[in-house]
């Protein structure tokens, strides 16, 4: 039995407060084991991108207990947090955030700088990671802003595997694309989730997309209001798979 | 994140927009320029103004008929035009005031100096060979005048440089050797002296110069152009030590009030100049001209520094994203704070060097082509090192801080 990598327990999120107050998350429980791929979906609105945020340590929960690799996270003050987001977690955005003008070999190793890792190190880690998430040789040494959405996106992909990371959290990471080179980064997923075996949560509004993974959460009005194995999963192709 | 990364990452972000940043760091480099060049001209003009002073000899104290004028003011009624001290008043002082190492009576005035074709306008000055140490007069060719010469009223000249020139060239364009002048006869005014020296050049320019000049015996000054008035227009006395200036400058007052029977000293019709004094004065002049000048380019530079905070403030704005990512895959505010008060001492500091650079060649041009000298110092550079980092830091905090306390998931969300 594999361990519990994300343990949620009664999760909360009021903002503001008094009369004005929103309770955007009511009482969110669920736990996600090592190696699963986990797509969250939801309507706009619908209190996603609030658990994305929490489970990203990018926020913590008004009350309610996060555990991320057996360590809780759900009280840690911002530096704390910002350690854990370096360690633990890789995120993959809709609109990719690459650095631009910036070389794609030190768009991926910009985490390893945070974390102080000699250059040489880098380097080999971040080619590692480029050919993880099947980036192509031939456009290393390009400029982030140089390259198409689906490169970019494979860069980003790169870049959130680059420190090894317990969870891999990408939000709409096919928002921005069109549907093939939406199906590749797909395909760059699944691949490594069943290749390498890491864990990743997709959070998408689109069925289609959320299609791809082994479990579906769907959230509405700040609760779960299933969660369960995707019965019919679908297999993305890579571009050589794909007619033209 | 090591020191070499943050200099790598502000490197590239500073030469991202190379053109905002050349232009940020240039009101930086005219600051700092400003400061460099025109503290080297006040400084230069200090430096100037005391090595002329004190080209005039040592431990002077100069005794002039006329009243007592503010300490510092040099400005008097025309030489000549108080009569009050005499060639009597001089051999006194040499008696009677201790630590008196010589006396220079002189009698002064301009007059109409010709040789052949050539004539000027210049400085005849009647002494005694006394002058000659008194006032640092060197002699380059010939000799100075003897006192034979003066006690005879000889009739002979011992002329500066620019005399030498204005006289005796064969033209405009060439120079005249001394030995084109010794043993020549000059007029001045009309009476015919011979040229037995050529004076070694003191500098100075202008108003101020020292080698538009013509020594002559101080009786034949008296009898041939000055008509036989027996008073002298200054009386230069040189102390033997630098500490017995103020001892004799106050032994030489009191001999002069009680020979001219003046029980008053506010109502003394000499004044007696200490060099020293003159110097100290004529310093705190040109020294307040410096601070002033200096306190103009301040001003300069702390416009330039509100331009950094501008642009940093820009910056910020602009590059939210980037922030928020880079504080999503882990950045701590303190990296980010580094980070971008990295970038604002980076443009300060480079433009702090070029503007040293700009400045130094500023004042080399300004000593060229204004003809006024100028003293680039040390400490002021060190000092503009020091204050061009010190304003990336102080005009770099706040836009620093602004960025590294932006909410990263709001940051990520900024359009």
């Amino acid at each position: 039995m594999k361990e519990d990598i994300i343990a949620c327990r009664d999760i909360k999120k009021v903002y503001g407060t008094g009369d004005t107050a929103v309770t955007v998350l009511k009482g969110i429980t669920f736990s996600i084991k090592e190696g699963e791929f986990v797509a969250v979906m939801g309507p706009s609105g619908s209190g996603k991108s609030t658990l994305m945020h929490i489970l990203g340590a990018l926020d913590t929960p008004t009350s309610g207990e996060y555990f991320l690799d057996g360590k809780d996270v759900s009280k840690l003050s911002d530096e704390e947090l910002a350690d854990i987001r370096r360690e633990k977690i890789g995120f993959v955005f809709q609109a990719f955030n690459l650095l631009p003008r910036t070389s794609v070999l030190r768009n991926v190793e910009l985490p390893l700088v945070y974390a102080n890792i000699p250059k040489e190190i880098r380097v080999t880690v971040a080619q590692k990671a480029l050919a993880d998430a099947a980036f192509p040789e031939a456009f290393w040494p390009y400029y982030s802003n140089q390259l198409s959405g689906g490169m970019m996106q494979r860069v980003a992909i790169a870049r959130s595997l680059v420190n090894n990371p317990a969870l891999i959290l990408a939000d709409e990471p096919t928002g921005n694309l069109d549907s093939k080179t939406g199906e590749i980064v797909l395909h760059t997923f699944q691949s490594l989730n069943r290749g390498q075996g890491k864990t990743i949560i997709l959070i998408t509004h689109e069925p289609y997309v959320a299609e791809h993974a082994d479990r579906i959460i769907h959230i509405r009005d700040g609760n779960i209001v299933s969660d369960e194995k995707n019965e019919h999963k679908r297999i993305a192709r890579n571009e050589k798979e794909i007619p033209i | 994140m090591t020191t070499r990364d943050l200099f790598e990452e502000t490197y590239s972000a500073v030469t991202v927009n190379k053109v905002r940043s050349g232009l940020t760091m240039l009101g930086i480099v005219i600051g700092i320029a400003s400061v460099i060049a025109l503290v080297a001209v006040g400084q230069g003009s200090q430096a100037a103004v005391q090595a002329n002073i004190e080209s005039l000899g040592a431990n002077l104290v100069m005794v002039i008929p006329g009243a007592t004028k503010s300490i510092g003011t040099t400005v008097r009624s025309a030489a000549g035009s108080s009569e009050t001290l005499t060639p009597d008043d001089a051999a006194a002082i040499a008696a009677d005031v201790q630590n008196v190492a010589a006396v220079a009576p002189e009698v002064s005035g301009r007059y109409q100096t010709i040789y052949k074709a050539n004539n000027t306008n210049t400085n005849v000055i009647g002494t005694t060979p006394a002058y000659e140490q008194v006032r640092n007069v060197s002699v380059d060719t010939g000799s100075f005048f003897s006192d034979t010469d003066v006690t005879n009223s000889n009739r002979v000249a011992v002329i500066g440089p620019t005399v030498l020139q204005d006289l005796f060239a064969p033209s405009t364009n060439a120079s005249a050797t001394p030995d084109m002048a010794i043993g020549q006869t000059i007029q001045i005014k009309g009476t015919q002296f011979t040229v037995i020296g050529v004076t070694v050049s003191k500098g100075g320019s202008g108003f101020n110069n020292q080698d538009d000049v013509i020594y002559v015996p101080l009786g034949a000054a008296q009898h041939y152009l000055l008509g036989n008035t027996g008073y002298l227009t200054e009386v230069d006395v040189e102390a033997s030590t630098e500490q017995s200036m103020t001892q004799v400058q106050n032994d030489i007052t009191s001999l002069l009030l009680e020979r001219h029977g003046i029980s008053d000293p506010t109502q003394a019709d000499f004044t007696v100049l200490n060099q020293a004094s003159i110097v100290s004065a004529a310093s705190s002049v040109t020294g307040t001209f410096t601070t002033l000048l200096a306190a103009i380019a301040a001003i300069s530079l702390l416009v330039g520094g509100i331009g950094i905070m501008n642009m940093m403030l820009t910056t910020v704005t602009e590059r939210t994203r980037e922030i928020g990512l880079r504080k999503a895959i882990g950045a701590k505010k303190s990296d980010i704070t580094l980070q971008f008060l990295a970038e604002s001492v980076m443009l300060t500091f480079t433009g702090g060097v070029i503007g040293i650079v700009c400045g130094w060649i500023g004042a080399f041009l300004i000593s060229l082509f204004a003809g006024i000298t100028t003293t680039v110092s040390v400490p002021y550079i060190l000092l503009s090192f020091f204050v061009s980092a010190a304003i990336g830091i102080v005009f770099g905090y706040y836009p620093a801080r602004r960025a590294a306390s932006l909410n990263p998931i709001e940051a990520l969300r900024y359009e």
